[in-house]
């Protein structure tokens, strides 16, 4: 067993390894999920805009309406769909779905597609 | 089965499964949500209204409640996976705690119109 595992080839050199689409699923799923950790407060906020009173809710309707922030929406919204289309992934996983190697490779790369296409048709919808 | 000799620690199921349940209740909610925003006249007004009802305002907090029992399990995992040293570690531990709190006091003030 100890010889064997000191026979496993090493290959670590940080410029040639490249993380599997799974993983960068993964990855991404994480990132998305500290993003929306951070920025859960403003997303209270979001809510809280669009179900103040009339004036109040002008106030907020300019606030959206800045560039700046309509780019921070927008990576919110990238940040929710990934996490949400790569959570049901998981879950999925979990329950021993999709594990084959060819599988599970293709459905990151659905999780990745859908997620930023739902990202660009709601994000246009709204923008 | 992997044979652990129980010494009073633990192992983190509870929050692998609170983890995956409050992932179920989200999902559930943002279907829901999605689907009255498919159907609902699509005024502000509207809007309004359906976020007045009571059962929406208590989903609404239910779920907010599963989103930050989801983080803390989420963000602590995070913590434990790449911040080595134990007195920073357990200062963003504190930290979390207080932000989610914090997170909560405000969607209740938000959710129900406070």
């Amino acid at each position: 067993m100890q010889a064997m595992q000191k026979k496993r080839p090493k290959h670590l050199d940080l410029g040639k390894i490249r993380l599997p689409l799974p993983g960068i699923v993964s990855i991404l799923h994480r990132i998305s999920g500290v993003g929306l950790f951070f920025t859960l407060p403003f997303i209270i906020y979001l809510l809280g805009g669009s179900l103040s009173s009339a004036e109040a809710f002008e106030t907020y309707r300019t606030v959206i309406a800045h560039p700046l922030v309509k780019l921070i929406l927008l990576g919110l919204l990238w940040a929710y769909m990934h996490h949400f289309c790569a959570g049901l992934r998981f879950l999925a996983l979990d329950f021993h779905k999709g594990l084959e190697l060819q599988t599970a490779r293709s459905t990151a790369r659905t999780v990745i597609i859908v997620s930023l296409a739902l990202t660009v048709i709601i994000g246009g919808m709204l923008w | 089965m992997v044979n652990r000799i129980v010494v009073g620690a633990r192992y983190g199921l509870r929050d692998w499964i609170m983890q995956r349940a409050t992932a179920v209740v989200m999902a559930i909610y943002t279907f829901g949500l999605v689907l009255f925003l498919l159907t609902m006249p699509g005024t502000y007004e509207g809007w309004q209204a359906f976020f007045k009802t009571t059962w929406v305002q208590v989903l609404t907090q239910t779920t907010i409640i599963a989103l930050l029992l989801h983080v803390w399990v989420g963000i602590r995992d995070v913590w434990m996976d790449y911040i080595k040293p134990v007195g920073l570690r357990l200062a963003l531990h504190l930290f979390t705690i207080v932000w989610l709190v914090g997170c909560l006091i405000y969607s209740i003030k938000v959710v129900w119109g406070l």
